[in-house]
């Protein structure tokens, strides 16, 4: 076993057990920071793999932003632990049920069967780069030549579905006061403030 | 003498197998780099508490050694000797891993930052992603304070901070597809690179816009005054240290202050050409040291932008939050996005940096 090994072992390993923890945590914070965990192995997983681009972008979109905005919410939320598990001896057969199914079909995808029915010669085909490889350049000639379609049609869905969000939070609200920043930066002197010419005031 | 000394340590680094002297090389390189940065950190808590005393008309620490040099020494031998108190119902775990999460992604951004041609740690293809990823990881040590403090106002500071970083960190990515679309490159040794030829061709000018959506949204980004909502004293005590004490209030500080150099260094070189001497070409600096590329330009560019945090600090007064948010979203998210837009047309048009 060599060091990558060694390293692919031990993410892998990290994977599986922060996997658990998402799921096995009493605390909903907890589970949160476990998914986060399990983002990271899952991202040195695929810097293992050479797909270094990949591997930056999962951390940076999903542990830099979509997490921290799922932790601001489960840290709002006062969860009702007890209730939550209510369901949890009922729902389980049905779990383990989908968890089997889906362990079955990467065994059968990966395991022996795997090569004959989905072409064996398609699996061990990577090819290995130089270090000084330039992963991000060469997804980004693929993405805008031959994907290009694909990609803008993705990046429009993406555009609705902001607009849409904002769309759906945005009402005006009776009760809300705030300020108009750019009136309150036109404001002159002469509009509100009168100077006054008095005597002072002597002492008799 | 000193031969057998040499002899013995040559003989003592071959003994060494390949794999374990990389390994020893890439530690000496991660000390020399981290080192120098604690240190740097240290005398920036010094330089902030004097600057901002001369600009008040005060004289700041004088006490402790000559002229208060002592002091940052000082300060850090009475926060180590202080007790780390454990609030009540709090995470214990969380609430001690906190500190370490904030100042981890602080530090290990330097692995990609060069100093000088060729003398970065990791000369990493996708340099900029990497900084963009662990930037926006340092959010989780304020979040996970906050949280783990069992305490309102920590709390309220914590999520404060979530908000703001997110919200900040947008127009920060998009100022930075403004640099690779002028550099055409990810590396962050290929963009210095790209600004060479003297003062006239750094991406300060063409960029000038993004340059300082950029700078702003660091300050913002760091936590630091006019943007400092998440700590705000008057409002909410210290916001999410406010339940921390000691040495784990300590890292917290190194992180903040190793953030603002880092935001400093990074201003530094994706805007004013990194290393790059500001007299490249011109008659009267030919042949000395003055249009050499060297190391001392990164740090006077950086310095130049730690001492207008500073500055910051001693002149603004704190952002209101709804005002922060408003200019996060609405007017510099806006700013880039039209700026990407000219950027593009003048690329296409072949004006200014990007003339054939």
């Amino acid at each position: 076993m060599n060091f990558t090994d060694l390293v692919f072992y031990f993410f892998s390993a990290m994977l599986v057990l922060a996997g658990l923890g998402v799921i096995g945590s009493r605390n909903p914070v907890h589970s949160a920071l476990f998914l986060v965990l399990s983002f990271f192995s899952c991202s040195a997983l695929w810097l293992l793999l050479q797909a270094e681009f990949l591997a930056i972008v999962l951390v940076l979109v999903y542990v830099g932003a979509v997490m921290v905005l799922f932790l601001f919410v489960v840290m709002m939320l006062n969860i009702n632990l007890a209730q939550m598990r209510q369901g949890f001896v009922r729902y389980l057969p049905l779990g383990v049920l989908v968890a089997l199914v889906m362990v079955v079909q990467m065994v059968w995808i990966v395991g022996p069967v795997g090569p004959d029915v989905f072409g064996g010669e398609q699996l061990n085909q990577a090819v290995q780069h130089a270090p000084d490889h330039s992963n991000t350049s060469e997804l980004g000639k693929v993405l805008y030549t031959d994907y290009v379609f694909a990609f803008e049609v993705a990046a429009i869905i993406l555009l609705v579905a902001i607009v849409a969000a904002i769309a759906l939070t945005m009402r005006r609200r009776e009760m809300t006061k705030y300020q108009t920043p750019g009136k309150q930066v036109q404001v002159r002197k002469s509009d509100r403030l009168r100077v006054v010419k008095m005597d002072a005031e002597t002492s008799k | 003498m000193i031969d057998s000394i040499i002899n013995v340590s040559v003989d003592l680094w071959n003994w060494f197998p390949p794999g374990w002297q990389t390994f020893l090389e890439i530690l000496g390189k991660i000390i020399l780099i981290v080192l120098p940065l604690m240190i740097a950190v240290a005398y920036t808590t010094y330089a902030e508490r004097k600057i901002i005393s001369y600009i008040q008309v005060r004289i700041g620490p004088n006490r402790v050694g000559p002229r208060g040099w002592l002091q940052p020494i000082a300060d850090a031998v009475k926060l180590m000797f202080k007790e780390i108190v454990l609030p009540t119902n709090a995470n214990r775990f969380l609430f001690l891993f906190a500190p370490i999460l904030s100042i981890g992604p602080a530090l290990a951004a330097w692995a990609v930052i060069p100093f000088d041609r060729g003398m970065v740690l990791t000369d990493l293809d996708a340099g900029l992603l990497y900084i963009l990823a662990l930037t926006s990881i340092g959010v989780y040590g304020v979040i996970i304070a906050g949280w783990a403090s069992n305490s309102k106002y920590a709390m309220m500071g914590a999520l404060r901070s979530a908000a703001q970083i997110v919200a900040y960190e947008i127009a920060m990515g998009f100022a930075l597809v403004g640099v690779l679309m002028a550099s055409g490159s990810l590396n962050i040794g290929m963009i210095v690179e790209g600004q060479s030829g003297g003062l006239s061709s750094w991406f300060i000018w063409p960029l000038l816009p993004l340059f300082l959506v950029y700078f702003i949204s660091g300050v913002a980004e760091t936590n630091r005054a006019p943007f400092d909502v998440a700590e705000g004293e008057s409002e909410i005590v210290a916001g999410f240290h406010v339940e921390y004490s000691g040495m784990a209030f300590a890292v917290f500080f190194l992180a903040e202050y190793a953030n603002i150099i880092l935001i400093a260094a990074l201003t530094a070189i994706m805007f004013l050409g990194g290393w790059l001497s500001p007299f490249e070409g011109l008659a009267f600096a030919q042949g000395t040291w003055l249009a050499e590329t060297s190391m001392l330009w990164f740090f006077a560019k950086t310095a130049l932008f730690i001492f207008c945090f500073l500055w910051f600090r001693a002149t603004f007064p704190r952002y209101r939050y709804d005002q922060i948010m408003r200019l996060g979203w609405k007017v510099f998210i806006p700013v880039t996005i039209v700026w990407l837009f000219v950027e593009a047309v003048m690329v296409v048009a072949e004006i200014g940096p990007w003339a054939a």
